[in-house]
């Protein structure tokens, strides 16, 4: 199922056959399981109506799901060829390969903004100060937030705008140089500006790291991403380059949705 | 625009008439149980005030009581002992207390919460003479005599059910947004709890603290055969201590004039004490950002 493509860069992570289960009802993996290939440095996102399995989907991709009791997970998923949900592998060292920005933003309320983007390091024990300061002004720069910010960087974090904060969050996950960063719908609370600025971000990320985002509109879909996913009812219905399934979709039921018939 | 005439007849489909009176008499209700339950703490506090006002001067708080028949003397060492005693009370209770609530709270799915909470629900009904009868079995036996000491266990025993259930209750106000997102930077679970949740918890937990403290501070039960009761300052918990609502109750039913009028006065300072920890836990809970 895996699609022809002429890309050279390997794919950095996959799913096989991966279920995403809520009791008894079947939250992604509808069909079989999804079988996803995500490629080294490029943008996949992954697109679909309210309750289609995309975000149920990017959490299984850094074991955010093993702190729902009531959820399992069933397939593999590999990060490098390696299965992260093998027995015997620590879910934290997943994490910090495998970074996650959520929908909200979620500074750190107790926190200043330099220690919200340390956070990450300062609490596994590093507490060089040269080593923190500069992966603090790495990680702004690389979430274009450093220039607004380097001269208030002790003042408490909730005192930024809801995309400052959003940049922050992003800031925060690159800190630990994870290789993927996993984004569930990164600018769903954001005015069109902060939009913008993040979607520009998203591009000059990739030369770094692998970036999955998940979201709901499907001309930020078309704008930022390589390689598109159509989930529906749980269901991966296609998989393909942005620009293929876009203009030349396989499946009426992608067509149907990307010209708006539903969704 | 609606015409006048539509207006009434509208008004009157409504039965707004009748719905207004309603309302005034359900406001009307409210305000005169409102007004009650304050009535009953104005009358105790005046009393109270009338009683014991008399006796309370700066020798009140710096002298130690004396024997029936002289006047004058205080309860310095019933208050010191109140603070001491619940203050150590306090320390053992707290460890227990927080661990059992972060439990309950971070960990859902524990196979031991649904004893915990079914244990930590019956202690907190539990009568709290009960928990003097525990320390009694449990410290004074073995120890050979009543102490401060054992007091502080009875009241601990008394405080770990309240910080369970408040730990439990202001952690689970914290967004799982910030559990996530630490998570999602690969920190383990015990520092998220540690470094972010329980940062983001703080005014509530100390409020919860206080609030604990302050209830353990009223309560003369748990102490009748730990604690005892002293004469005299005691500083050293291993020796019989005394406590306010100890001393409150010994001087109640006393006989002499000099020591009710001194009972009044213990009560008012116990019910600053209260209300003082009562503000404090308010203006740790203040809204800051």
């Amino acid at each position: 199922m895996l699609p022809e493509t002429k890309e050279t860069v390997g794919t950095h992570m996959e799913s096989k056959g991966l279920v995403v289960r809520y009791g008894n009802r079947v939250g992604v993996g509808v069909g079989g399981g999804v079988n996803l290939p995500i490629y080294r440095h490029r943008i996949t996102a992954l697109i679909g109506p309210s309750g289609c399995g995309k975000t149920t989907f990017l959490r299984a991709l850094n074991r955010m799901h093993d702190l729902t009791p009531i959820a399992r997970v069933e397939g593999e998923v590999l990060l490098d060829g390696e299965n992260i949900y093998a027995p015997g592998v620590d879910p934290v060292l997943v994490r910090r390969r495998v970074g996650m920005v959520f929908q909200k933003p979620t500074a750190f309320p107790t926190m200043s903004i330099y220690d919200n983007v340390a956070a990450g390091l300062k609490l596994v024990g590093i507490r060089d100060k040269r080593r923190l300061d500069e992966a603090v002004e790495r990680a702004l720069r690389g979430a274009a937030l450093w220039d607004e910010v380097k001269d208030r960087l002790r003042t408490p974090a909730s005192g930024l705008s809801g995309g400052q904060q959003q940049r922050l969050t992003i800031a925060r996950a690159l800190a630990v140089e994870p290789e993927v960063l996993l984004m569930d719908e990164p600018t769903a609370s954001l005015d069109p500006i902060s939009t913008q600025a993040i979607e520009d971000l998203l591009l000059s990320l990739k030369e770094q790291v692998t970036i999955v985002i998940v979201t709901h509109n499907m001309q930020q879909a078309a704008r930022v991403s390589d390689y598109t996913a159509f989930f529906l009812n749980g269901e991966m219905v296609e998989f393909g380059a942005t620009e293929s399934l876009f203009t030349k979709p396989k499946d009426p039921r992608t067509e149907a949705y990307i010209t708006g018939r539903f969704g | 625009m609606l015409p006048a005439g539509n207006l009434r007849s509208l008004e009157k489909n409504l039965a707004l008439r009748a719905r207004y009176r309603k309302e005034r008499f359900m406001m009307a209700l409210v305000g005169l149980g409102t007004g009650l339950a304050f009535l009953i703490l104005l009358l105790v506090l005046a009393y109270a005030l009338s009683q014991g006002a008399g006796a309370l001067n700066l020798d009140f708080f710096l002298k130690d009581m004396r024997p029936p028949g002289e006047t004058g003397g205080g309860l310095r060492q019933a208050i010191v002992g109140t603070l001491i005693v619940d203050g150590l009370g306090l320390l053992i209770a707290l460890p227990f207390g927080l661990a059992a609530g972060i439990l309950l709270a971070e960990y859902p799915d524990h196979p031991v919460n649904p004893y915990l909470r079914l244990l930590s629900d019956t202690l907190n009904g539990m009568p709290a003479i009960l928990f003097g009868l525990l320390a009694f079995i449990l410290i004074v036996k073995p120890m050979g005599g009543f102490s401060g000491l054992s007091g502080a266990f009875a009241l601990g025993f008394l405080m770990i059910p309240i910080l369970a259930r408040s730990t439990e209750g202001v952690l689970a106000l914290v967004p799982k947004e910030i559990r996530e997102a630490g998570l999602a930077l690969g920190l383990p679970r015990w520092r998220v709890i540690l470094s972010l949740v329980l940062p983001t918890a703080r005014a509530g937990l100390i409020t919860g603290v206080l609030l604990a403290f302050a209830r353990a501070a009223g309560e003369a039960a748990p102490l009748l055969f730990t604690a005892f009761g002293s004469p005299l300052l005691e500083l050293n918990p291993l020796k019989p201590m005394d406590t306010l609502p100890l001393r409150l109750f010994a001087f109640a039913i006393s006989p002499y004039e000099d020591w009710h009028r001194q009972a009044w006065a213990a009560g008012l300072v116990l019910f600053g004490l209260i209300t003082l920890t009562s503000l404090l836990a308010r203006w740790a809970s203040r809204r800051r950002f």
